[in-house]
């Protein structure tokens, strides 16, 4: 089976450009270079370069011995965690920037959440002194000033938008506007797999880097380049796209995407898309969508800001409705637990995000001789605040 | 015949269209700003279905999207509301909107709707034209319904053309690379697009909209198209002092000069 994009940018019913003409002459771009640009000798050894030594790749690929003793089987730990910035938001905005440098765009502007892609975006304005905009609802600002402050510090604007929520889907539509009302010199580096195409392909291809390296390194542990699961939290899913990308056509290969579920999934405040959702449009694409039955938006919730988008990539919806991915979920309180747990069996602490793909060990029975990784997206100093809250309760 | 093509037969020039958000100010406002609207002589009106996620709208229509959503309003109210619409009003009535609502609604099921309702046109500017021709043509055309078509600045020749020749009624000029709002003035850049657009010779009549906000930009827009779409600063005279009739009147009056 393809999973891939097709021509008119659709996996299957999902994804497609539901864009207004404003934005149409910057998709067109966007679609008629991307692949060409990708496949540029030049904008390749850019690339590799920066992604080795700005970056720090390939990331580890870490055995938990402790994990593994635990569950009684092999699991590994992808080291997302450890690329400059703290996640893997930065193999996309890297790409993405040297893209809109060969557009000869010379301002980016970007949505942020809980301000990890707010970071890595701003970082790569930096890096190649481009003037950067960052849209954050105004909630998030409160809830993630360090973030805020690291934006700042590298010289970012960051704009708080004060429409709808006040949360990460305000703030993507904040950027879209932006873009409409910026149509030349502009490039808008979308965070995940979502979008209107050609973004989820571009994005994908981008985070693809982390399953390349899989593939050689689980080669060297366990002397085949195949798993038997691959875990990944997913929101609008760019870390598990990334992380299952060169696995889609190994069949054998489990993929599972998790879901934050927040106070569980009939609660009434989860993100639980997959499950909650049904087929709608937002922010330019076709996919599962979290909608009343008028079709209004629906906030979600979760405890990790990362995950609290109602939509999902395009890419993901497909990847559900053929039933090559399993999509399961956790809730905050699984997702802490498994938190402190891995602070506790190995020194590290995950991302609020990483942790519900980590929650999942609890839920899978697996064989002593099943080889298990789980994508750790990113680190969680940004989520001590909330961390410490719940000190007491799981330790 | 269409009353959208009626229209432009009949009338030529100075066209003004006015959007609405359909809630906004009360949930119950629907029929007297369209009846209003009408009797103060507009000659065009868009009625807008309201969406938690207005993507190409500044802020006062946002701000107008949000309160009709929380005073309750839905399409299927919204056609209760315009049940019989018909016995009251003569001029063209278009739906505009984004597209989930719609596509949740059910695109036959909106279609045949409107057209029981007697809505001439619908504009859904995140609906692409590929997907438009595929999926959407054929249930508009056996309803009778006009799908108008945006063009901005930035719209190619090739792509105006195009959109030229699978128009019906007329064609949405997007007035600058902007989304909605009120401008003061049309500046030097604006009037070129307008020029560059009126010499292409069009087989649609144009109405230009986005940024047309008083009789100063009415009279300089009208110059270069047929006529002029207002939103934003219509929702604005909404939140004035005194009844519909006098605000719509007022307003009217005061674009028309």
């Amino acid at each position: 089976m393809n999973f891939n994009v097709d021509e008119s940018g659709f996996y299957g019913e999902f994804g497609g450009a539901f864009i207004p003409e404003m934005m149409y002459p910057n998709i067109k771009e966007l679609r008629e270079q991307y692949l060409k640009i990708l496949a540029d000798k030049s904008f390749q050894d850019e690339l590799r370069l920066l992604l080795k030594d700005y970056a720090g790749r390939p990331t580890p690929l870490y055995r938990s011995a402790r994990l593994s003793g635990l569950y009684n089987t092999n699991i590994f730990l992808k080291r997302e965690d450890l690329a400059h910035t703290g996640a893997h938001k930065i193999n996309n905005t890297i790409g993405q920037i040297l893209i809109a440098q060969r557009l000869g765009k010379t301002r980016i502007i970007a949505e942020t959440g809980a301000g990890q892609h707010g970071v890595a975006t701003a970082t790569v304005c930096a890096l190649k002194g481009l003037k950067c905009v960052v849209y954050m609802g105004k909630l998030d600002v409160e809830r993630q000033q360090p973030n805020v402050l690291r934006m700042k510090m590298l010289g970012a604007e960051v704009v708080p938008v004060y429409s709808g929520n006040m949360t990460l889907k305000d703030a993507t539509n904040e950027a879209i506007r932006d873009w409409i009302n910026n149509p030349v010199d502009t490039h808008y580096i979308i965070g995940s797999v979502v979008g209107p195409h050609p973004y989820p392909d571009m994005v994908t291809r981008l985070q693809a880097v982390i399953s390349e390296e899989m593939k050689w390194q689980l080669k060297e542990h366990t002397g085949k380049e195949e798993p038997d699961y691959i875990i990944a939290c997913v929101g609008g899913g760019s870390n598990a796209a990334g992380s299952f990308y060169h696995y889609l056509d190994k069949p054998k290969v489990k993929l599972i995407a998790v879901e934050a579920s927040g106070k569980g999934v009939d609660s009434g405040e989860s993100a639980a898309t997959m499950v909650l959702g049904r087929p709608g449009v937002l922010h330019g694409s076709r996919t599962m969508l979290m909608q009343d039955e008028d079709g209004q938006v629906i906030e979600p919730y979760s405890i990790s800001a990362g995950l609290d988008y109602p939509g999902i990539g395009p890419m993901h919806s497909f990847l559900f409705k053929t039933g090559r991915v399993i999509f399961d979920h956790a809730t905050d309180d699984e997702a802490l637990k498994a938190a402190f747990q891995l602070t506790r069996t190995d020194g590290i602490i995950p991302a609020l995000e990483s942790a519900h793909a980590l929650a999942l060990l609890n839920k899978i029975k697996f064989k002593p001789d099943d080889v298990v990784v789980v994508n750790l997206s990113g680190r969680g100093d940004k989520d001590l605040a909330t961390y410490m809250k719940y000190l007491d309760s799981f330790i | 015949m269409n009353r959208i093509n009626k229209l432009f037969e009949n009338k030529k020039q100075e066209i003004l269209s006015v959007y609405f958000t359909a809630g906004y100010p009360g949930v119950n406002d629907t029929r007297e700003i369209i009846k209003q609207l009408a009797e103060s002589g507009a000659d065009l009106v868009e009625i807008g279905i309201p969406f938690s996620d207005p993507m190409a709208d500044g802020p006062v229509i946002q701000k107008s999207n949000d309160k009709a959503l929380k005073n309750g309003m839905s399409l299927r109210l919204l056609f209760e509301q315009l049940k019989d619409i018909r016995a009251e009003v003569n001029i063209p009535l278009v739906m505009m909107g984004y597209i989930n609502p719609v596509m949740q609604y059910g695109i036959g099921r909106f279609s045949e709707k409107c057209h029981e309702t007697g809505i001439d046109g619908i504009i859904l500017p995140d609906l692409p034209f590929d997907v438009y021709m595929q999926e959407y043509k054929q249930v508009f055309d056996r309803f009778n319904l006009h799908n108008i078509f945006l063009i901005s600045p930035q719209t190619s020749e090739r792509r105006i053309k195009m959109i030229d020749e699978a128009s019906n009624g007329f064609v949405y000029m997007v007035s600058s690379s902007s989304t909605t709002g009120i401008r003061g003035s049309i500046s030097k850049e604006q009037e070129d697009y307008f020029v560059r657009l009126r010499d292409m010779g069009l087989k649609n009549p144009k109405l230009i909209g986005f940024g047309i906000s008083n009789h100063k930009t009415y009279a300089h827009a009208c110059k270069y198209a047929q006529g002029v779409i207002i939103g934003s600063a219509f929702i604005k005279a909404l939140d004035g002092e005194g009844s519909l009739k006098e605000k719509i009147t007022r307003f009217v009056k005061a674009i028309r000069g």
